[in-house]
This record gives C-alpha cells, sequence and structure tokens, in this order.
C-alpha cells in the first residue's frame, strides 16, 4: 500500500503516504471496534487508503507538489478518481511494489538498511518488528530506518524498471536482500520463531513477484527462488516439538515438503539457461543434493564437496570453507575434515560463530577424542546466540559426556 | 427486555497502529461477550470527529461540534437490558473506560 501511495505521491512524500497508509490502518480497526473485522480485511483497508488519498490529493493539491510522471491527471476532478482507481488495480499495486523494492535496494544505502527498508515499506513490519528480526534495539531500529527513507525519499523517483540503464546492477542489489532477508529468517539467530517463519514467507513472496516481471526473471533469480523453495521445504523439520533445533543429518525427512521441492526442482531447470554461474545457482544445486538423498549418509558428498568448490570461486567465505570441510569430513573421514578446518582462511570471521567450534567438537568426537570434543562444544555453548542454539550445544556436551564414558568402560 | 443507547464520550486515543489493534481486540471481546448474552441490539457505528451542526429557525449551518474532546460523542451502540441497571452494570466491561472515557446510558423511549 505504502509502494502505492508513493507511486502516486511521489517518492520525496514516502512520508505522507507511510501517514495515509497508518490513518486508513487506525480508522479500519476504529470501524472494525464496532462492527467486527470483516471477511477480506486487506481488499478493506486497499479501499480506505484509496479513499484517504482522494482526500489527501483534494485538499492538498495546489500546496504540494506530487509524482511528476502523474502530472495533471491528479489535477482534474475528471481524471483523478479513474487515476486513483487503477492505480489500486491488482497489476499496478505488483507494478508500485516492483519498483519499490528496486527503489530500497538503492547504492547508497548499507544491505541492513534496504532489508530494514523492504521489511517495513513492502511487508508492512513495525519498527518493533524489524529491531526483533535483527536482535537489534528499538531505538537503533528506528535510526536505520529514518536514515534509510531520506536517502529514498531525496530520490528523482522511483526506479524505474524498464527503463533503468543501471538495471542489472540494481537487480543483482534486491537478489542480494531478498536472499539476506530469507537467511535472516533461516539462520538468523532472533529468537522469536514466529518472526523468522515470517521472514522467509516474505523473502519467497518478494521472490515470486520478482519472476513475475520479464526483465528481473533471470536464471539467477529462479536460482534464488529455487534455493529459497528448498530451505524453505525444510523449515517444519528444522525444529522438534519442543522448539529446538534438529541437524540436518538427524531431520526426519518425511516432513520435508514435497511441494516446495519439486516447485524448487522445476525453476532450477528453468534457471539453467544463459551463461551467468551465480551463487544462487550453486546454492540451490547443493541444496537439491541434499533433498534428493533419503539420509544424510546416502547423500552424495563427493558432488557436494565440488559444488562448494565452485561456490568458493564465485563467493569466498569462511562459512563455505566450514561447510566444504564438513562435507570433506563425510567423503575422506573426520580427520581430513579437521585438517580442512584448520586451513580456514581468515578463521578469525568465524570467532562468533558458534558452528564453527561445534563443527570442530563433532568431528573430533568422530574420531573417539571425546573430551577434546567437549571443550569444542562448551565454546560453542559460550557463543550461542539464542535459546534454542544453547540447548542444541548442550545436548551436544552431554553427548560427549556419555561417550566418554562408555569409551572408559 | 428494554432498549437502552450507548454513547460513548471521550478517551484517549493512542498513536501507533499497535494501541489501535490492541484496542480493538479489547473492544472486539466486550462486544462480542454482550452479543452472546443476548443484550446487543447494534454494534454501532464509531463516529467521524468533527461534521456540520445546523442551528435555529435560520437554520446556521457552522463547523462543529466543538465540545470538549472528553465530552465528544465518538460511537454508539444499542444493548437491550432488563432495566437500566442493568444496562449500566453491562457497560462497566467497555474498554473505554480503561482509557479515560465514558459511556453514557439513555434509555429508548418506547410507546
Amino acid at each position: 500500500m505504502v509502494a502505492t501511495l508513493t507511486r502516486i505521491f511521489g517518492v520525496h512524500n514516502l512520508a505522507l503516504a507511510e501517514d495515509v497508509v497508518q490513518d486508513a490502518f487506525c480508522r479500519a480497526l476504529e470501524v472494525w471496534k464496532f462492527r467486527g473485522v470483516p471477511d477480506n480485511p486487506s481488499a478493506w483497508l486497499m479501499t480506505a487508503a484509496r479513499n484517504r488519498a482522494l482526500d489527501v490529493l483534494r485538499r492538498e493539491r495546489t500546496a504540494r507538489r506530487f509524482a511528476p510522471e502523474m502530472g495533471r491527471l491528479l489535477e482534474s476532478e475528471w481524471t483523478l478518481t479513474p487515476t486513483l482507481e487503477e492505480a489500486f488495480g491488482p497489476h499496478a499495486i505488483k507494478d508500485d511494489q516492483l519498483r519499490m523494492m528496486f527503489s530500497c535496494c538503492n547504492p547508497r544505502l548499507s544491505e541492513p538498511a534496504q532489508i530494514a527498508l523492504v521489511l517495513q515499506l513492502l511487508c508492512g513490519f513495525s519498527v518493533r518488528e524489524i529491531a526483533a528480526a535483527f536482535l537489534i534495539g528499538f531505538a537503533a531500529a528506528e535510526k536505520r530506518l529514518t536514515r534509510a527513507k531520506k536517502v529514498l525519499a531525496a530520490s528523482e523517483r522511483l526506479f524505474e524498471i524498464a527503463d533503468a540503464g543501471d538495471f542489472a546492477a540494481r537487480l543483482g542489489a534486491v537478489q542480494r536482500a531478498l536472499y539476506l532477508l530469507f537467511n535472516e529468517g533461516y539462520h538468523g539467530a532472533s529468537p522469536e520463531t514466529a518472526v523468522r517463519v515470517e521472514l522467509c514467507r516474505e523473502a519467497i513472496r518478494l521472490a515470486a513477484l520478482l519472476l513475475e516481471q520479464p526483465l528481473a526473471a533471470t536464471p539467477a533469480t529462479r536460482a534464488l527462488y529455487a534455493l529459497m523453495c528448498f530451505d524453505a521445504a525444510r523449515l517444519a523439520a528444522r525444529v522438534d516439538a519442543s522448539g529446538d533445533l534438529v541437524s540436518l543429518a538427524d531431520q526426519d525427512r518425511s516432513r520435508w515438503d514435497p511441494r516446495l521441492i519439486a516447485e524448487g526442482r522445476r525453476e532450477l531447470e528453468l534457471a539453467a539457461t544463459g551463461d551467468e554461474l551465480s551463487e544462487y545457482h550453486v546454492e540451490a544445486a547443493i541444496a537439491a543434493v541434499h533433498t534428493c538423498a533419503p539420509s544424510a549418509g546416502e547423500t552424495d558428498w563427493r558432488r557436494i564437496v565440488a559444488l562448494y568448490d565452485a561456490l568458493l570461486r564465485v563467493r569466498p567465505s569462511p562459512v563455505v570453507e566450514l561447510n566444504r570441510a564438513i562435507a570433506i569430513a563425510q567423503v575422506e573421514g573426520p580427520q581430513r575434515g579437521l585438517e580442512e578446518l584448520r586451513t580456514i582462511a581468515d578463521p578469525e570471521r568465524l570467532a562468533a560463530y558458534p558452528f564453527y567450534p561445534a563443527a570442530l567438537g563433532e568431528l573430533e568426537l568422530r574420531c573417539g577424542r571425546a573430551a577434546t570434543a567437549r571443550e569444542h562444544f562448551r565454546s560453542a555453548l559460550a557463543l550461542a546466540r539464542n535459546s534454542s542454539e544453547r540447548r542444541f550445544l548442550e545436548r551436544r556436551v552431554a553427548a560427549c559426556a556419555s561417550c566418554g564414558h562408555s569409551g572408559a568402560v | 427486555m428494554s432498549e437502552y443507547l450507548y454513547l460513548y464520550r471521550g478517551g484517549e486515543s493512542g498513536e501507533s497502529p499497535e494501541w489501535h489493534e490492541k484496542q480493538m481486540q479489547l473492544w472486539t471481546a466486550w462486544m462480542g461477550d454482550l452479543g452472546q448474552k443476548g443484550h446487543l441490539k447494534d454494534p454501532g457505528q464509531p463516529l467521524e470527529r468533527t461534521g456540520k451542526v445546523v442551528t435555529g429557525k435560520s437554520k446556521t449551518l457552522t463547523d462543529g461540534p466543538y465540545a470538549e474532546a472528553k465530552d465528544l460523542v465518538g460511537g454508539y451502540t444499542i444493548v437491550e437490558a432488563r432495566d437500566i441497571q442493568q444496562a449500566a452494570e453491562l457497560s462497566g466491561g467497555c474498554p473505554i473506560l480503561a482509557v479515560g472515557g465514558a459511556v453514557e446510558i439513555r434509555p429508548i423511549m418506547k410507546m
């Protein structure tokens, strides 16, 4: 809704658009207090926002400068209402959401700022929810948003997908922001499980929106969407009944969503055109290998090692090296895995990452050195970022104790 | 059973959507309760804050009403109750009371 209103009012009137949406929302709640929530609240809200927009345009069209590209259409009563009807039609709404998505991913903004903007302007997240998603304070989230909105409002107009020279570069930024948004939900440290699933769902929704726009539906976008499908398919199985994390090896694979896996496969096949091999292609391919395997033991780990090698060439990172080392341990044994872990370039970038010592612990345990493993799991526990990570690592510490014990007997 | 008109007067209004959301939940719960007990005749509607007032033989039209915020009618509901005592008791659960507002209870005159 903010996207549509910003298109009508002009990006410099972003704050006005947000006010109108908030006002429409509060008025709707005022009526629902008496009449109850209607069957289709979002359609109701759209109508309320359109009517508020009409009021604002009538009242302020002489005092304010609205979107220049809407021009004279807003000035005359003859064209005002039909123009607004059209702007609030389903197609126009989608186009405006895309424009807003590209506008939010402004290179002058940091990636966290871009994602915060997307969450607020396109997903309707409150400052509180954004603060919860990023594990930052309310004031910090508010500051990040205020700054980002200033940059956005200072831009000439919303990003025009059809006639932008820097479209390809901007598309890359959009893909990256959606990737990070999804990961924030999937791997993120936020303890609020509900918020996290919501982040994944929003990332998928926006990626699907990208696919509807022919220029944006590149192979890399398809691969990104496929990756999200594969990961989302495993979302439910990653957490057990008591809310604890379950590692990939121990997940109940019958709980993986076959519909999402099939959709991921289909998209990944469609993505296999052109000559660009994006990081999303490789990551989706890795996820695809996992979803094919009936169990962790029956996974094609050789193929996974090869894919991690490819991923390191496209986007080198210590976390990718870590995952590669774990895959190598599956193929060549835990000792080889440990060697690989110790040769990770830039290990200090993993200093705060609990799964680095956890991986060391896992492999030491497999080598039969329970005491050493336990020390590693203890260091990992000290780095745990939320209660489910903490409980997971506590269980691993306990597992070492029982192994050590039986070893002694 | 007789009919009574609840007039909601005053009460502070929060700025944030969360505040309104919370209020809506409280109101829906209260209204739902009235309905379940068979007292809700017409849930009514909220009213805009401003309007026009026509006065006197000359039918003078002015903006208004400019009552004090605490006296301004913000909405209405029609309930059915045994007597005014019960109507008053039923209004005791209205969430407006918690935010500094008042419920005015007026018996609807019937022939």
